[in-house]
């Protein structure tokens, strides 16, 4: 039999503030266990939730990026649970039901498909809700039957981003996140750091034989936390409920970890063992009341997003398929080549610069184009002096090395080094004079007709300038030398 | 037994004017009170933990403050000893639970950080009914307060320390916490002034949770003058606590001066039905004679669901329990406070939790995860909260043509001790007049209206619209004025 499988995905991501979502406590990754914690994110006795506005922000450029509509009026429940990185004994989260609604609701994302167009993948809701902390059991400096609890991570504020079961593949899966991480970077949502657990995704999975129009029994696989490893996931699920549908079994409803190394889902829990989490509203907030003008104050904060942005660039550059998604990856890298072009450098030239050598350097260094010493400005100057002919583009190459080493001017660079190409005829005429009488064999071969040995002659005046022979002049007074 | 310390028999205004003009000295003031609360404690039970140390030194900062003419908060010198349920930096606050034995906060309630800046003195922490569940201030893990009126009585709960430490003046204010007439079911019981302000008036931060959508911090006095100074100090919006209201606070105690005059004051029906005893009754009548002779009309008006138990009581103890079994779930022995050591997980949650609280807060905890629970969420819940709209409705209609409404604080005076203890539902029903104004979020106060056949304080119970507490205390004065008891 053939099967079709349907896949729904719920993405965490964190947002990029710097402070948590019901306390002023630093929302940083990393720092030493329990340093970012004050007696709201601790869950003390008394102590209460203030709701961050900042993060209801993001949470609406995201929303509104993904074309979602804001709800007038929202509120956060209680999940109510027992577990040691959970100090309330509850995380404050939103929910969706016949009388309570989350921030956003609809909305969708695109993503290409095999056949080179585009599925729109529909969202559910998108709410906002506190992260937990995280228990430590197998580290060195944990004593054997112990566990420690770190609750820095405690009230980090997170968006879950809730699809449609829209996806029919692994592979659209995988495009699917890769376009709402591109999504919540442009937006400046989240940093989308995934070593950093910025994103992690739980997916559901279920199959149906072709033709058949009701859902199969889903499986949820928890807490993935690469694109990859998620698109390995559901590949590896989707074969087991087939291999389990083919052998008679049956498909039971379940909560699924996957292990990355070996490739293997482990059950968490089954459908009898599922928590009641009591849902009730957080009597310690008030509900969110998101008015009009407020949704429209963040509609006009949107930047251009990607899809735009490509579209854009194909309309007003000269650059090829391959460049706009290089140079539309990312909005700091377009700003960057936007900022080269505005400072008066060619479209197709800048392109290539940096899709060449500033990519070479942000891959090697691993840093972000914000962190380059070299600013949009800096590298117009640099093309610039090669248009004047002040130098050759191999030499800028070099110089551009030297700029990314030390954030100098080219100018200065240039300068300092002695680099400017040799256009003065008489001092080429020079060079040129000893070159013939070096090597007269080859000027013998040349006048012959073996005109092969222009690239000779050019090599050897090359090395003897150091490369700083302006090349069309000396191509031009060989030429007229050895005629 | 109030007599045995002369300061507490003077107002926070009298104590504040004498630092002032040097007839005595904070310092004296809180070693006499020290040592009275010393004395009469072992009696009355309402302190759990008494801070010589901090009282002394705070004392001694105010002398100083006193001593170079610098200005002096409006509570300068005066006692004050606070309900255990309120944190405060460094001092050990237990909820009278054994569950919070040894916890010392890392900080200061709201409420403590304003009453430090009035230059109050505090002198320790109050007994009450364990994480302020129960009527009598029974249920703590430190034994049971005595009423000062009648040592073989309870004071009323939950905040019975807080009433009997002003009725047995081991201090002269206190404050408390209302989640269903915890502050005005002692006040009446002890003969002391107790103010429910309206829900948000005063910030709850560092109040340690009950009910989050009913409690409320609320002050206890030996008048109603005090009652009126203290609530000046606490009121007010904390960006700490996002359900405290923008709203202005105005002079209280200018308040207590108006008089009732032109008011209208409404007798709920319901609230003087069948099981009001016949001396409490009177009493109530007694005042509200009184507010008429000071030219306040006088209507019966009908509050068909908040005036009816079964609807009240029912909506309040599902709503409370269902928040205090999700506030109580913190409570888990794994950061602070008690911890029964186990070989896994689970078991040292259950041992930590059966050990370590007592059964009234088991018994509501309980109750609340019952009422929560997929499948029995819309019966018990979503219908409490159904019936809270109706008991706000209720409330905003005798409001309309009503000033004021005045009843019972509760059907009898202060019963004896044990008397209930065995019978939770007896016990849920002296909250019977108590509980629906704080669904309806309202304030309400608890005067002295009059003394039983058995000589035991009654109060009478005046309700206000939302933020009209100036009027109930206009109203609470008058009558404390004139029946001068
Ligand atoms: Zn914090």
């Amino acid at each position: 039999m053939t099967y079709e499988s349907v896949i729904g995905l719920e993405v965490h991501a964190q947002l990029a503030t710097t402070t948590k979502i019901f306390c002023g406590c630093s929302a940083e990754f990393g720092g030493d266990p329990n340093t970012h914690v004050c007696p709201v994110c601790l869950g003390l006795p008394g102590a209460l939730p203030v709701l961050n506005q900042n993060v209801v922000e993001l949470a609406m450029h995201i929303a509104l990026a993904a074309g979602c509509t804001i709800q007038p009026r929202s509120r956060f429940l209680r999940k109510n649970y027992f577990y040691p990185d959970l100090p309330k004994g509850y995380q404050i989260s939103q929910f969706q039901s016949n009388e309570e609604m989350p921030l956003a609701t609809g909305g969708g994302v695109d993503v290409p498909t095999e056949d080179g167009g585009t599925k729109t993948i529909r969202l559910t809701r998108i709410h906002m809700e506190e992260d937990a902390g995280k228990s430590i059991h197998q580290e060195a400096f944990v004593a054997a039957g112990e566990s420690l609890v770190d609750v820095n991570r405690c009230g980090v504020p997170l968006i879950e981003i809730v699809s449609e079961p829209d996806l029919s593949t692994s592979e659209e899966a995988f495009h699917y996140l890769t376009s709402l991480h591109q999504l919540l970077v442009y937006t400046g949502v989240s940093e989308g750091d995934m070593e950093k657990g910025h994103m992690r995704i739980d997916a559901n999975v279920s199959i149906r034989p072709v033709g058949e129009t009701r859902l199969g029994t889903k499986v949820e696989i928890k807490n993935v936390n690469s694109f990859r490893n998620c698109q390995r996931a559901i590949e590896s699920e989707i074969q087991r409920q087939i291999d389990l549908l083919e052998t008679g079994g049956e498909i039971e409803q379940a909560t699924m970890l996957y292990d990355p190394d070996r490739n293997i889902l482990r059950a968490m829990r089954t459908k009898e063992e599922s928590d009641d989490y009591r849902y009730f509203p957080d009597p310690d907030l008030v509900p969110l009341v998101v008015d009009h003008a407020w949704v429209e104050r963040v509609q006009n904060q949107i930047p251009e997003l990607p899809e735009a942005k490509r579209a854009r660039f194909a309309e007003d550059y000269d650059m090829s398929a391959d460049q706009i998604e290089v140079l539309t990856a990312g909005r700091d890298v377009a700003d960057y080549f936007e900022a080269t072009v505005a400072a008066g450098v060619q479209s197709r030239i800048a392109a290539n610069w940096i899709q060449g050598d500033v990519m070479r350097v942000l891959n090697d260094r691993k840093v972000a184009i914000g962190d380059l010493r070299v600013s949009a400005e800096s590298l117009a100057e640099l093309i610039g002096l090669v248009d004047k002919g002040d130098i050759s583009t191999s030499i800028a190459r070099t110089v551009f090395d030297d700029m990314v080493e030390t954030g100098d001017s080219p100018a200065a660079i240039v300068e300092k080094k002695g680099l400017v190409q040799i256009s003065d005829a008489g001092e080429l005429d020079g060079v040129i004079d000893q070159i013939i009488v070096d090597n007269p064999e080859e000027v013998e071969r040349f006048k012959g007709g073996d005109q092969k040995l222009m690239g000779f002659f050019m090599g050897q005046l090359m090395r003897a300038t150091k490369g700083q022979a302006n090349p069309q002049k000396a191509s031009q007074l060989l030429r007229e030398k050895l005629g | 037994m109030a007599d045995d310390s002369v300061f507490s028999a003077q107002t926070a205004r009298g104590l504040v004017h004498g630092i002032r003009r040097g007839a005595h000295t904070a310092r004296e003031i809180t070693e006499e009170i020290l040592a009275h609360v010393q004395n009469t404690n072992p009696d009355i039970n309402a302190f759990i933990t008494i801070d010589e140390e901090g009282a002394l030194t705070a004392a001694d900062a105010v002398d100083q403050k006193a001593a170079e003419d610098q200005a002096l908060g409006p509570l300068a010198g005066v006692p004050i000893a606070l309900k255990d349920v309120l944190c405060t930096k460094g001092l050990r606050t237990t909820c009278a639970s054994r569950i919070l034995d040894n916890f010392i906060p890392p900080y200061d309630a709201t409420v403590v950080t304003r009453l430090r800046q009035a230059d109050a003195i505090i002198l320790g922490k109050l007994n009450m009914d364990e994480f302020a569940m129960g009527s009598s201030s029974e249920n703590s893990h430190f034994g049971a307060v005595k009423n000062p009126r009648d040592q073989t009585r309870v004071t009323g709960g939950s905040s019975g320390g807080s009433a009997a430490a002003v009725a047995a003046g081991q201090a002269l204010m206190t404050l408390g916490s209302d989640t269903g007439g915890s502050v005005r079911l002692p006040a009446s019981f002890c003969g002391v002034v107790g103010l429910k302000p309206t829900y948000g008036r005063v910030s709850r931060y560092g109040l340690i949770a009950y009910a989050s959508s009913l409690d409320q911090i609320g002050p206890f006095a030996r008048t109603v003058e005090d009652a009126a100074t203290l609530l000046g100090v606490i009121a007010g919006h904390d960006p700490r606590d996002s359900t405290s209201a923008h709203v202005s606070v105005p002079d209280y105690l200018l308040a207590c001066q108006r008089g009732v005059d032109g008011l209208t004051i409404g007798l709920p029906t319901e609230f003087f039905g069948e099981g009001l005893q016949s001396d409490v009754r009177d009493a109530v009548m007694q005042g509200v004679e009184i507010l008429e002779k000071n030219g306040a009309s006088i209507r019966e008006v009908s509050l068909p669901t908040a005036g009816h138990p079964a609807f009240a009581i029912a909506a309040y103890y599902i709503i409370a329990t269902a928040e205090a079994s999700s506030n109580l779930s913190r409570y888990d022995g794994v950061k602070y406070g008690f911890r029964d050591e186990a070989e896994s997980l689970i078991d040292m949650y259950v041992q930590t939790r059966s050990k370590g609280f007592g059964a009234e807060v088991k018994r509501r905890i309980m109750l609340g995860t019952y009422a929560l629970s997929a499948g029995y969420y819309d019966a018990y819940y979503r219908k409490a909260q159904q019936v809270r709209t109706l008991i706000r409705r209720d409330f905003d209609r005798a409001f309309e043509s009503c000033d004021l409404l005045a009843s019972p604080v509760s059907p009898t005076p202060a019963f004896k001790l044990g008397e209930k203890l065995d019978d939770p539902l007896q016990m849920y029903l002296s909250d019977i007049y108590t509980v629906s104004v704080n669904l309806a979020g309202i304030p309400g106060i608890s005067v002295p209206c009059g003394i039983s056949a058995e000589g035991l304080p009654i109060g009478l119970q005046l309700l206000g619209n939302a933020f009209a507490e100036e009027t109930i205390l206009s109203a609470a004065a008058v009558v404390e004025r004139e029946l001068a008891l």
